[in-house]
């Protein structure tokens, strides 16, 4: 008798007991494999590029002394690795702010009833879905000095022609073109969409007070969609640190030395251009891991800048 | 929330190059198992792969190939010139995705050889026999510091001079190629021949593309270049260096230069629009121009290079570690690289032979090319190969030549006056060890 009544209160008990494990583990099993892909492909390379860095690290030479925290010093006073720095600063801020800018009032032109709306959306994301080479290819040959359209332009207005690669600013302004040509629509569409959620009657309400179709945008849509600004400033300034193809192969115009080295005066080499020199032309794996690790850190303190800039728009938004 | 993402971000940037890094510590497992069992003819069906940068000419030689192994399939990829030679590093050092046989260029030959463990001692397939056919130097770079056998030549790049006939005799000088051979015994000669060229010179031609290459060709004739023999760099204090910088800063001077580097797309449109007159030439080089200015036929033709012979390109065939069938490779690179085979890559596209029994033969003398106004290029090439003085190039031959190139570039744009950017080429090559 004592079994069967043993039993049968253990029963319900250990499937309660199996019933509260299961609510409790099972969110983590489920969410599981992404962490564990993260762990493999995330925190795992970017523990091991940390030990890379404190080692002479050839890719070719088979014994790899530890040097400690000599790459990191030699990096610091490195003067190719800041001229990088600046210009991944500079190329951002000329491509970044343009380009947010110009997609707002896009999204703002398209926010409103329009025929074929679908053509238009489309037409915005198009340069986004092509080939990143492709666009600077093209690009390139625009800038290009004896037969670009660009120059052909600017020499027909009698402003004479201008060797893009090789000064500093119009070297970063030809490459902010190129991005600002890829992301401009991308941008404009996450900023329409966000403009689609913000009540119609607040536009009509501020139309029959006669507030102009640019002051709506500003007082109304502006602070409505400002977490959606937030992150589209973030995102860029993210992928703005990160810009490398279209440098190597706006510098592949000049000759196959400056492709990497970002020019011959390194006028528009950017910070990942930099480490792809260091690791993939000279083989310095060591030192080019110092250099993502510093980049890392960089690319952390500027978004963290950029977005207590942002945040702070708010309040003068609000006032 | 910026840094989860901006973490995720960087990364997906780094996790490639960490994984081919990772991969390093298990790359030295397999290996060292030597031929397969049993010599003679296998009946098991065998891929070879082989990684080239650009065409060799192979192709038909895989057909004569297989005649005699009926059993190997051969599989050609092909690579632009640096990629190759950074996926072949990285395929090293990974242990995976090398190719059976690969190719590397003189430029990073040692810096490969200096690897022996990662590749084959060919010497352990009988390839060793192979050596009193090849130009000594050639067969020298092909070592490793130990003495294994890493790489079998393919092709040497003898120096000759590409001009245009029709831009010079609009310019008024003479156009045959012994006459135009004759106006430049010197680089000195070469550049008085520019000016003349540029004071008569048909609208939109310059005299050459631009003074990088004839930087590189200038060092290419010197005994000693950017490395001496003991792998020490010497660009600060060989003389034979700051002769051919000072040499290119006067055409500079001079106006002589399109301003277009080589390898770019400008470069491959000029050779088709005449931007310039003259370019320096290495025999494999030929083909190139054939194929860039297809319209341009019976327009350029070839004279000798001014300041004497010098190398500028050549490969080497190599069997890295990671191939399973080492003995079949092998003998592919015996194949492709035996005196016949190198004679006919030679007659299919340009690639001049690294084996100096050939110069002589009049199936090469007498070879000519229709493209080139009939140029002997036979002959022409022969001679630049026969008078080839051997130099040393060091593990960081193209770092160092990149550094110095830019030098040139910074000039050309009008960045920085020659001695400016003399002193920043000395401190960059200051920071390559």
């Amino acid at each position: 008798m004592a079994t069967p009544r043993g039993a049968a209160t253990r029963g319900p008990g250990r499937r309660s007991r199996l019933h509260r494990l299961d609510l409790r583990v099972s969110p983590y099993a489920y969410v599981a494999p992404f962490f564990l892909l993260f762990a493999a492909f995330g925190i795992f390379p970017l523990v091991y590029t940390a030990w890379v860095s404190l080692h002479d690290w050839n890719l070719l030479s088979s014994d790899n002394p530890f040097i400690g925290l000599d790459n990191y010093t030699a990096l610091f006073a490195d003067g190719y690795f800041w001229n990088a720095a600046f210009n991944t600063l500079s190329i951002g801020v000329l491509s970044a702010v343009p380009q947010l800018l110009l997609a707002l009032l896009l999204a703002h032109l398209l926010n409103r009833p329009l025929r074929a709306q679908t053509l238009f959306r489309i037409t915005l994301l198009l340069p986004n879905v092509t080939s990143v080479v492709a666009v600077v290819v093209i690009f390139s040959q625009l800038f290009g000095r004896d037969f670009g359209l660009i120059n052909m332009v600017l020499d027909w207005l009698g402003f004479g022609r201008i060797n893009w690669q090789a000064g500093v600013a119009t070297s970063h302004v030809a490459i902010a073109v190129m991005i600002m040509w890829r992301w401009t629509g991308y941008n404009a569409l996450i900023y329409l969409a966000a403009m689609q959620a913000v009540p119609k009657e607040i536009y009509e309400a501020a139309t029959l007070d006669g507030a102009s179709s640019l002051k709506q945008l500003w007082s109304i849509t502006l602070p409505m969609i400002r977490p959606t600004v937030i992150f589209t400033v973030i995102v860029t300034t993210i992928g703005s640190m990160q810009i490398i193809a279209e440098p190597l192969l706006f510098g592949a115009q000049v000759s196959n030395g400056a492709a990497a080295t970002g020019g011959t005066d390194r006028q528009f080499q950017t910070l990942a251009l930099y480490l792809y020199e260091k690791g993939f032309r000279s083989f310095e794996f060591g030192y080019a891991s110092a250099a993502a690790w510093v980049m890392f850190l960089l690319v952390v303190v500027v978004v963290g800048v950029n977005y207590l800039v942002v945040r702070r728009m708010r309040g003068g938004l609000d006032a | 929330m910026g840094t989860p993402h901006s973490g995720r971000r960087i990364v997906r940037f780094v996790a490639p190059m960490l994984a081919a890094s990772l991969l390093t510590l298990t790359a030295c497992g397999g290996g060292g198992s030597g031929g397969t069992a049993g010599g003679g003819q296998s009946t098991e069906k065998i891929k070879l792969s082989v990684g080239l940068f650009g065409d060799f000419g192979f192709k038909p030689l895989y057909e004569e190939f297989k005649k005699t192994h009926p059993n190997i399939e051969i599989e050609e990829r092909q690579a632009a010139y640096a990629d190759h030679h950074t996926n072949l590093a990285a395929h090293l050092a990974t242990g995976a995705g090398a190719a059976d046989v690969e190719a590397i260029e003189v430029g990073y030959i040692s810096q490969f050889t200096s690897q022996p463990d990662r590749f084959y001692d060919l010497r352990q397939y009988g390839l060793g026999k192979r050596q009193s056919e090849y130009l000594d130097w050639k067969w020298q770079q092909g070592l490793a510091p130990n003495g294994a056998l890493i790489g079998l030549g393919t092709d040497v790049g003898g120096l000759a001079m590409c001009y245009r006939t029709d831009l010079f005799e609009k310019a008024g000088l003479p156009s045959k190629r012994e006459e135009v051979s004759a106006l430049w015994p010197t680089w000195e000669q070469y550049i008085e021949t520019g000016k003349k060229f540029a004071a008569h010179a048909p609208k939109g031609a310059k005299f050459f593309d631009s003074p990088g290459e004839i930087f590189r060709a200038i060092i290419a004739q010197a005994p000693v270049g950017v490395y001496d023999a003991q792998d020490n760099i010497v660009v600060a204090t060989n003389p034979d260096v700051k002769k051919a910088w000072d040499l290119s800063m006067q055409m500079i001077d001079a106006e002589l230069s399109a301003k277009i580097g080589a390898f770019t797309p400008e470069w491959n449109t000029g050779f088709a629009k005449g931007s310039f007159a003259t370019v320096i030439c290495p025999a494999w080089m030929t083909a190139y121009i054939q194929d860039q200015a297809k319209n341009a036929a019976g327009k350029w033709d070839i004279a000798t290079v001014p300041g004497g012979a010098g190398n500028s390109g050549g490969s080497h065939l190599t069997v890295p570690k990671q191939s399973k069938h080492p003995k079949e490779a092998a003998e592919l690179i015996d194949f492709l690289t035996s005196a016949q085979n190198q004679a006919a890559v030679f007659k299919a596209i340009g690639n001049f032979p690294s084996i100096p029994s050939l110069y002589d033969q009049p199936d090469i003398q007498n070879f000519t090319k229709d493209f080139f106004n009939g140029a002997p290029v036979g002959k022409i090439y022969s001679d630049a190969a026969k008078n080839l003085k051997p130099q040393h190039l060091g593990p960081r031959e193209g770092d160092v030549r990149t550094a110095i190139g830019n030098g040139i570039g910074r000039v050309e744009q009008g960045k920085q006056t020659p001695d400016e950017a003399w002193a920043q080429v000395l401190k960059d090559v200051e920071a390559i060890k």
